[in-house]
C-alpha cells in the first residue's frame, strides 16, 4: 500500500468507501479497510461511511464500539496482541502483560505517546498448541515468556519492522 | 494415503498450519524448494514434489516435513536441517534419525505417522484432507474424491433424497447446540418463500477451540461441497461464509477456493449441468464472541450489531433478510460430503446412539501431545488425555479438563471414563460446544479459571438482555473478590442464585450457559472455594494475595535452575545445597515452580 492511498484527508477516505457497494452490509467490510490504512476509524471517515451507505451515524458508531477489531484511537505502528485465550491464559499470558506494562510503560488498549507501540488482548488467535501466543502485526510468536518478549520488543525498537523473516 | 502422480518418486507435505508457521514452516518449505530447484538437482526436482499443507494435527511437534510413499515423519524440522534431508533421504534413502518422533513411553524412535500414539487411534473424517492436500489446489483435492458427492447428489439424486440421507445419518451440527443438520434442512425446504441462504459459521470464538480454522485453511473444498450439497437439497441460490477477524489465512485460503471452484463450474451457473445456480461469498466478522450464536451471526452479516433475537421462529423459517436460511458450522459442513459420498449406514456405524460420526477436538493445556485430535464420538477422555495426548507434563498431576469454551464446565478426575458425546457431557454438566478439550493440571486455579471464563463474557455479552449482563458483572466481581481473599461463605450460595437466574431468563445461549464455568467448579471443586474463603489460602498458588511458596529442603538438589528464572533474585542459596526463597522478596508468579524439575517449590 503506498503512502498516497493511504492519506488521512476527506480524499483518502473517498478512495476506500465509495469501493464498496453503497449497502448496510458492507459497513463491517469498509471499517476493516479503514483500520487497514490508518491502524483506526478517524471520525469523518465513519460520518461519510454512514452518509455513503444510508444509515444514522449512530448505528455506524455502535458498530465501530460494538466489534473488538476496531479502534477509535490511533494503534501504534507496532501492534502487540497478547492472546488471552484460556490455554494461554493458564500459560501465562498475564506474564507477557506485565512485562509489556514493565518494558513500554502500556497497558491493555493504550497506544505509546510516540504512536510507535500498542497493545490489545484477544480472546484467541487459534494457537493454543503453542501457547502463550503473541501477534505482533500479523506475525505469530509461539511459546513466549517474559525473556523471549524482552528480545522481541528490542527487534521493533527504533523503526524495525523485522520483516527480513519473510 | 494420498495419491501420487506416477513419474514421482517422492512426496514431501510440510506442515504449514498456524502453529507450525509460528514456528518457522514457511522457511522450512521454502528451503525445501530452493533446495530441490537448484541447478545441479535437476533430476530431484522432476521426480520430487513438495507441498504446503494444513494442519497435521500434532503442534506440539511441528514443523513437520512428511515423506511419501515411505511414510517418514520428521518433527521440529528447521529450514537448517533441509540440506540433510535431502541429501540423506530423498537421494540416498537414509532416515534422518535425529528428526524423528520420539515415543517417550517406549523409549523409542517411530518413523510412520501412524505408528505415532497420538495418530494411530484417531479415526480422520472431517479432517480426512487436512494435512494431505495443497488447500490451494483443487487438483489436489479432486484426487483424493473431492466433489464427487456432489456430483452424485446434483446428477443421481432428487433434493429431499440429500435430505433424507443427512437425516438418517443423524449428524448434529458441530458448533456448539447439536442440532441435528437435517432436519434444519427440512424446515427449510419445506417454508415456502424465496430466495433461501446458505451459510457457514466459520466464527470459531471459543477460546481453546482451533478445528474450524485448520478446516477452512487446509480443506477449504469440503466446506464449499457441503454447502453446495445443501444449496441444491433446500433450493438456495446464495451463500455466506462468515469468517472470524483473526483468521487471515483461512479468508485467503477460502477466497482461492471459491474461485477455483467458479473456474471449473462447481459454483456459479447451471453447476455440472443440474441447472443449480449458486455463489458463496465470504464475510469477514469484527472480532465478537456473540457473533457464533447464529441469529447474531445473521444480524452481522445484514449490517447491524450482533446482537441475538429470541428463537420463537428459526433461521430455517425465517433467517437472512427474514428469509429461509440454513447454517452450520465449518466441521458440520466438512462432513456433508463424505456421507453422501459413503452413505449414511457408513456414518451411522461411527459413534453413539444419540451421536454419530466422529468429532475433533483441540487438545491443548496441561498436556504432552497438544493438537488437533479427531475420534469416533463415544471415546472418554481418559483415551484422549492419556493415550493420544500423552498425559499431563513435567510429572504434574492431573486436575480437570475443560470443555465446550467459556459456555461449558470443567470436569474433575473422577470422571475421567466419560464417553465424549453431546448427551453424556451436558449430563456432567458441561457442553461439546465446538470441542476445545483444556488440560488443568494441580497448577491451575479452579476459582480463577471460573473469575477467568466470567470476565471474558463480561467483555462479550452483547448488553441486550438484562439476565446476561447484570447477572455476569455480579458473578465476576463475586470471583474476583474469592480470588482477592475477600470472599464470604454466603458468595457461594448468592452465585448459584444468580446463576439460577441467568439460567431461565437470557435471551440466547450466550446468557443462558454463561453461568456453567461457575456452576461446574462449584459442583467438583467446592473445597477449592471453601480454601479460598475460609483457609485464606489458594492451593494451586495462582491467586497472588492467597499464595506463598517455599521450598522443601528435603528434595530440593540445589540444581540453581530456579534462581536465574526468578524476576526480583527473591530465591537464595549455594550450589548443591537446599535453596529458600526470601518471602518479602517474592511476587508470587510461580516461575520457579514451573521450572523446577524435581516439583521441590511447594504453595504453603
Amino acid at each position: 500500500m503506498s503512502e498516497q492511498e493511504c492519506e488521512e484527508n476527506i480524499e483518502g477516505f473517498r478512495r476506500i468507501i465509495y469501493g464498496f457497494p453503497g449497502e448496510k452490509r458492507y459497513i463491517i467490510a469498509i471499517m476493516h479497510e479503514l483500520s487497514r490504512c490508518y491502524r483506526y476509524l478517524p471520525r469523518a471517515a465513519l460520518e461519510l461511511t454512514a452518509e455513503y451507505v444510508g444509515v444514522p451515524f449512530s448505528q455506524v458508531y455502535s458498530m465501530a464500539t460494538f466489534y473488538r477489531a476496531f479502534s477509535l484511537q490511533p494503534r501504534g505502528r507496532v501492534n502487540f496482541k497478547v492472546c488471552d485465550g484460556t490455554t494461554c491464559h493458564i500459560k501465562g499470558s498475564n506474564i507477557l502483560l506485565d512485562e509489556i506494562y514493565k518494558n513500554l510503560g502500556i497497558g491493555p488498549g493504550e497506544t505509546t505517546a510516540d504512536r510507535e507501540f500498542s497493545l490489545e488482548t484477544v480472546n484467541c488467535i487459534g494457537a493454543c498448541a503453542i501457547a502463550p501466543a503473541l501477534l505482533v502485526n500479523e506475525r505469530v510468536y509461539p511459546r513466549v515468556n517474559a525473556a523471549a518478549l524482552k528480545e522481541i520488543i528490542k527487534e521493533y525498537r527504533g523503526g524495525g519492522d523485522n520483516d527480513h523473516h519473510e | 494415503m494420498t495419491t501420487m502422480n506416477k513419474s514421482l518418486i517422492h512426496l514431501l507435505l510440510v506442515c504449514c498450519g498456524t502453529g507450525c508457521v509460528a514456528n518457522g514452516a514457511r522457511e522450512v518449505y521454502q528451503a525445501l524448494k530452493d533446495n530441490l530447484t537448484s541447478d545441479d538437482k535437476a533430476v530431484l526436482a522432476a521426480t520430487t514434489s513438495a507441498r504446503a499443507t494444513g494442519c497435521h494435527g500434532l503442534c506440539a511437534q511441528g514443523p513437520f516435513v512428511r515423506i511419501l510413499p515411505e511414510d517418514i515423519t520428521y518433527c521440529r524440522v528447521k529450514a537448517a536441517d533441509i540440506p540433510e534431508i535431502v541429501e540423506k533421504t530423498l537421494k540416498q534413502g537414509e532416515v534422518v534419525k535425529r528428526l524423528l518422533f520420539r515415543d517417550r513411553q517406549k523409549k523409542a524412535l517411530v518413523q510412520g505417522q501412524n505408528d505415532i500414539p497420538f495418530y494411530r487411534r484417531q479415526t480422520r473424517v472431517a479432517l480426512r484432507n487436512v494435512g494431505l492436500i495443497d488447500p490451494s489446489s483443487l487438483q489436489d483435492y479432486l484426487e483424493r474424491g473431492g466433489y464427487r458427492a456432489l456430483e452424485k447428489s446434483l446428477l443421481d439424486m432428487r433434493p429431499e433424497q440429500v435430505i433424507e440421507e443427512i437425516i438418517k445419518s443423524g449428524l448434529r451440527g458441530r458448533g456448539g447446540g447439536g442440532f441435528p443438520a437435517g432436519l434444519k434442512w427440512k424446515a427449510c425446504a419445506a417454508t415456502p418463500a424465496q430466495p433461501r441462504y446458505i451459510i457457514c459459521n466459520g466464527d470459531e470464538g471459543d477460546p481453546g477451540a482451533f478445528m474450524d480454522e485448520s478446516i477452512m485453511e487446509g480443506d477449504p473444498h469440503s466446506v464449499l461441497e457441503g454447502m453446495i450439497i445443501a444449496a441444491y437439497a433446500v433450493g438456495a441460490s446464495t451463500g455466506f461464509i462468515y469468517v472470524r477477524d483473526e483468521y487471515a489465512q483461512s479468508v485467503a485460503s477460502l477466497q482461492k477456493a471459491i474461485e477455483e471452484a467458479e473456474n471449473h463450474g462447481f459454483l456459479g451457473e447451471n453447476i455440472l449441468g443440474s441447472g443449480l445456480d449458486f455463489d458463496i461469498e465470504i464475510v469477514r466478522g469484527g472480532g465478537a464472541f456473540v457473533c457464533g450464536e447464529e441469529t447474531a451471526l445473521i444480524a452481522s452479516i445484514e449490517g447491524h450489531v450482533g446482537e441475538p433475537w429470541d428463537k420463537y421462529v428459526f433461521p430455517s423459517e425465517k433467517g437472512l433478510w427474514g428469509q429461509p436460511t440454513i447454517i452450520n458450522n465449518v466441521e458440520t459442513w466438512a462432513n456433508i460430503p463424505v456421507i453422501m459420498e459413503r452413505g449414511a449406514s457408513w456414518f451411522t456405524s461411527l459413534g453413539t446412539e444419540g451421536s454419530k460420526g466422529t468429532k475433533v477436538f483441540s487438545l491443548v493445556g496441561k498436556v504432552a501431545n497438544t493438537g488437533l485430535v479427531e475420534v469416533p464420538m463415544g471415546t472418554t477422555l481418559r483415551e484422549i488425555i492419556f493415550d493420544i495426548g500423552g498425559g499431563v507434563p513435567q510429572g504434574r498431576k492431573f486436575k480437570a479438563v475443560q470443555t465446550g469454551g467459556p459456555s461449558g464446565g470443567c470436569i474433575p478426575a473422577e470422571l475421567l471414563d466419560l464417553k465424549l458425546d453431546f448427551d453424556s457431557l451436558s449430563q456432567a454438566g458441561s457442553m461439546m460446544g465446538s470441542g476445545g478439550l483444556i488440560v488443568m493440571d494441580d497448577r491451575t486455579c479452579m476459582v480463577e479459571v471460573a473469575r477467568y471464563y466470567l470476565s471474558f463474557l463480561a467483555g462479550e455479552s452483547c448488553g441486550k438482555c438484562v439476565p446476561c449482563r447484570e447477572g455476569i458483572k455480579c458473578l465476576l466481581e463475586i470471583l474476583t473478590r474469592i480470588c482477592h481473599g475477600q470472599g464470604e461463605i454466603e458468595d457461594l450460595e448468592l452465585m448459584e442464585d444468580i446463576a439460577e437466574t441467568m439460567q431461565q431468563a437470557s435471551l440466547c445461549a450466550l446468557g443462558r450457559t454463561a453461568s456453567n464455568p461457575v456452576l461446574s467448579t462449584l459442583r467438583y471443586f467446592r473445597e477449592e472455594y471453601l480454601e479460598h474463603i475460609e483457609g485464606q489460602r489458594c492451593p494451586a498458588g495462582i491467586c497472588r494475595e492467597l499464595s506463598e511458596f517455599w521450598i522443601d529442603p528435603a528434595i530440593c538438589t540445589g540444581c540453581g535452575l530456579c534462581l536465574p528464572r526468578c524476576p526480583v533474585e527473591g530465591i537464595k542459596g549455594e550450589k548443591k545445597q537446599a535453596h529458600r526463597i526470601e518471602s518479602d522478596k517474592c511476587i508470587r508468579c510461580g516461575e520457579c515452580i514451573d521450572s523446577c524439575s524435581f516439583q521441590a517449590i511447594k504453595v504453603k
